[in-house]
């Protein structure tokens, strides 16, 4: 389970993440969603331990760990998974050699017996079909030259193979088209299980279509500031994001909607 | 006496006993090259081209001469036999001390008339041949003269017309004795259409030659016939605290290709001259290289391409990796003389800093005098991408080893032009091994 308790962030020096709450139990799929720099990406890279993010207030309990004590690469080890919303390319170094270094380190930790490049490749090949990468995606440097949906379906294919307990999704659907959103989100369903819960960020609620989750938050200012149902989606999809940001919860919001712009979505969500 | 003194006293003691004292060309370059070298000295950073290295240090520095080889037989052997266990085949010619050895030696099959061997025993059986081939004193910086004055032995690469040499040949030159200097002088002529692969290896035996300063001054002269493609690759693997000067020196007939690959891992100084002529239309040429310094040492790459001619063809990369603090020069001129139209020149330089006390200096310089031309450069000096090394570190792998992949990654991409794969497989495990966990690079490659 993952408890998020007033989290505060900031990177260089600019207050991202202002106070947010997020409690996500075992097994069960959360969406954040929220406009254009409400915080999302950096919960997600915050989550996932990137230094260049400072956390300034706030806890962030995992399983009854301090997530927040831990280096990137243990939390990873500890089996918390971040698709990045840009992939990093990696010249020179292969796919094959960065999955394999990847899992091993993931089944060292665990205290399983590493792969060899033989099981290693049985494994990879099987896991690759699945969500429709050819072979030869093995042989070239990571994510060099890939194409936007082929680098998804990289993410994707280190998630099955790395098995976490906890995905975050970085807006895993930009920049695909239908085809490859569908492909991506198969590959996610086909992960879902009572064991393993997931952070799915995205700004669309058309990945949700595919990735049913069982509760939608919305991320406003570094805060969430709204939580429902699956439908909630769809109503943010309908009526954008204003009318959340305009509830009582948020005073600040509140007093930005006497003029402007933010007033015409206010006569919107009373209508 | 001078430092300059006890050379020119060395030359005076040695002169009659050089190989091929007593051919008469030979003695007037030597003389030549010594007075030149007595009028010179070692460069200072006065010199524009020694800026950033200035040899004047090596005017306290004094050599001794060279231990008798039976005194190092068997750690020479046991070193030769390492090289060759992952390489078996080709032809491998052994210096120990800059003195052939030919027991450690061993020539494979040439095509008829290709000659293979030591310099020293081309100047007693072919020395008309090796008179066109040898070069002037006047020729390169003024260790280049030292070495013309003081060569005795080096290797002698002979090929005639169409002649293919298929395995490469390997030259491999060890210092054994601590506190040595040697000079060994290699040359490579190719007739039109003829191809072959030469690898020199410099490195150090375990021992003496790992605690005394050294000092290596080679030259290596090519001359690339019409069509000829003749593929130079240079390891350079001596102890800590050798010095190690090189001189290549390229001069290529119309389209002949003469590709260039320069690794630079060991000594406290390394300094590379690297010169390629363009004697008639159509060359083509590639200088790569890669160099990785680490604590207070010092490695230095002066290249020039001269595009004499029309439609040639150059390209030129250099990566390099620092650590510690570390120096690393890189100046490459590129010159395209008035009338060598259509010339495609391309050179890139990048350097990579594992430390903040690393420094790196690089200095493209274009000289161009003809219009119709492509002509590109670049030059960058970065650290580890962190974004890089956050996504390798969210899939679990420590920073340690996220930051060898890294640095591996990024001299492998050099690495990955070396056209022959056991060449390119003995660079890639001599720069594993220069990185702390590199064994778990192994299979990357």
């Amino acid at each position: 389970m993952l408890q998020i308790k007033d989290l505060h962030a900031s990177v260089d020096g600019k207050q991202i993440l202002r106070g947010l709450d997020l409690e996500v139990k075992s097994g069960e799929v959360h969406a954040i969603m929220g406009p254009n720099g409400s915080g999302k990406s950096t919960l997600a890279q915050v989550l996932a331990g990137r230094d260049s993010y400072t956390v300034d207030a706030g806890s962030v309990a995992w399983d009854g760990k301090d997530l927040l004590a831990l280096p990137a690469e243990e939390r990873a080890r500890e089996g918390l998974f971040l698709a990045f919303q840009y992939p990093v390319e990696i010249p020179g170094v292969s796919n094959a050699y960065f999955l394999k270094a990847a899992v091993n380190a993931v089944r060292r930790h665990r205290k399983l017996p590493e792969l060899d490049a033989m099981d290693f490749l049985k494994r990879v090949k099987a896991e690759m079909k699945a969500v429709g990468m050819r072979e030869e995606f093995l042989y070239r440097s990571v994510n060099e030259g890939f194409s936007g949906g082929e680098k998804k379906r990289n993410e994707v294919l280190q998630m099955a193979l790395l098995e976490p307990k906890l995905a975050v999704l970085d807006e895993t659907d930009s920049g695909l088209d239908i085809d490859a959103l569908r492909v991506v989100a198969d590959g996610v369903n086909r992960l879902r299980s009572p064991e393993r819960s997931m952070l799915v960020i995205t700004h669309y609620q058309r990945l949700l279509d595919y990735i049913v989750p069982d509760k939608v938050h919305v991320l406003s200012a570094g805060r969430i500031v709204h939580s429902g149902g699956p439908e909630l989606a769809l109503e943010l999809e309908q009526r954008g994001y204003a009318w959340v940001a305009e509830t009582p919860k948020a005073p600040a919001a509140a007093a930005r909607g006497q003029a402007g712009p933010a007033g015409a979505a206010v006569g919107e969500a009373a209508r | 006496m001078s430092d300059i003194d006890t050379w020119l006293a060395s030359f005076r003691t040695r002169a009659a006993t050089l190989s091929g004292a007593r051919l008469p060309w030979l003695a007037a370059v030597r003389q030549r090259a010594i007075e030149r070298f007595a009028d010179e000295g070692w460069p200072t950073s006065r010199i524009e081209a020694f800026r950033h290295t200035s040899l004047a240090f090596l005017a306290q520095q004094r050599f001794v001469a060279a231990q008798p080889a039976d005194a190092t037989a068997a750690a020479a052997q046991q070193a030769i036999a390492q090289l060759r266990r992952d390489d078996p085949e080709g032809h491998w010619l052994v210096f120990v001390d800059g003195v052939f050895a030919p027991a450690l030696s061993e020539q494979g099959d040439l095509p008829a008339g290709a000659q293979v061997g030591p310099l020293s025993q081309a100047l007693a059986q072919s020395p008309e041949q090796v008179e066109a081939a040898f070069g002037s004193a006047g020729d390169g910086a003024s260790p280049a003269a030292l070495n013309a004055a003081l060569a005795t032995d080096g290797a002698w690469v002979w090929l005639p017309r169409a002649s293919a040499v298929e395995l490469p040949i390997h030259l491999v030159f060890l210092t054994a004795t601590g506190g040595g200097a040697c000079h060994p002088r290699n040359l490579i002529v190719a007739e039109a259409g003829a191809q072959a692969t030469v690898v020199e290896h410099y490195l150090a035996l375990a021992g003496d030659a790992a605690d005394a300063a050294t000092l290596t001054n080679a030259v290596t002269r090519v001359q690339a016939g019409p069509d000829a493609r003749i593929t130079h690759m240079k390891l350079q693997q001596e102890s800590a605290q050798a010095i190690h000067l090189a001189t290549i020196d390229a001069a290529q007939a119309r389209g002949s290709t003469f590709d260039s690959h320069s690794l630079s891992f060991g000594a406290r100084l390394a300094r590379n001259d690297i010169v390629t002529r363009f004697d008639g239309e159509g060359c083509e040429t590639l200088l790569n290289g890669l160099f990785h310094v680490d604590g207070r040492r010092h490695v230095d790459h002066h290249t020039r391409i001269e595009h004499a001619h029309p439609r040639g063809t150059s390209r030129e990369f250099y990566r390099g990796i620092l650590d510690g603090a570390a120096r690393g020069v890189f100046a490459g001129r590129i010159v395209v003389a008035p009338g060598a139209m259509r010339t495609d020149a391309q050179q890139r330089t990048d350097n990579l800093l594992l430390s903040p006390q690393a420094e790196a200096d690089a200095r493209p310089e274009l000289e161009i005098y003809a219009d119709d031309v492509k002509c590109a450069h670049g030059a960058t000096v970065g650290q580890i991408d962190e974004a890089s090394l956050f996504y390798l570190r969210s899939r679990g792998l420590d920073e340690a080893h996220a930051r060898n992949l890294l640095t591996y990654a990024f001299a492998t991409e050099a690495l990955a032009r070396i056209g022959l794969a056991p060449l390119r497989r003995r660079a890639a495990a001599s720069i594993r091994v220069r990185l702390p966990g590199g064994e778990l690079l192994g299979e990357l490659s």
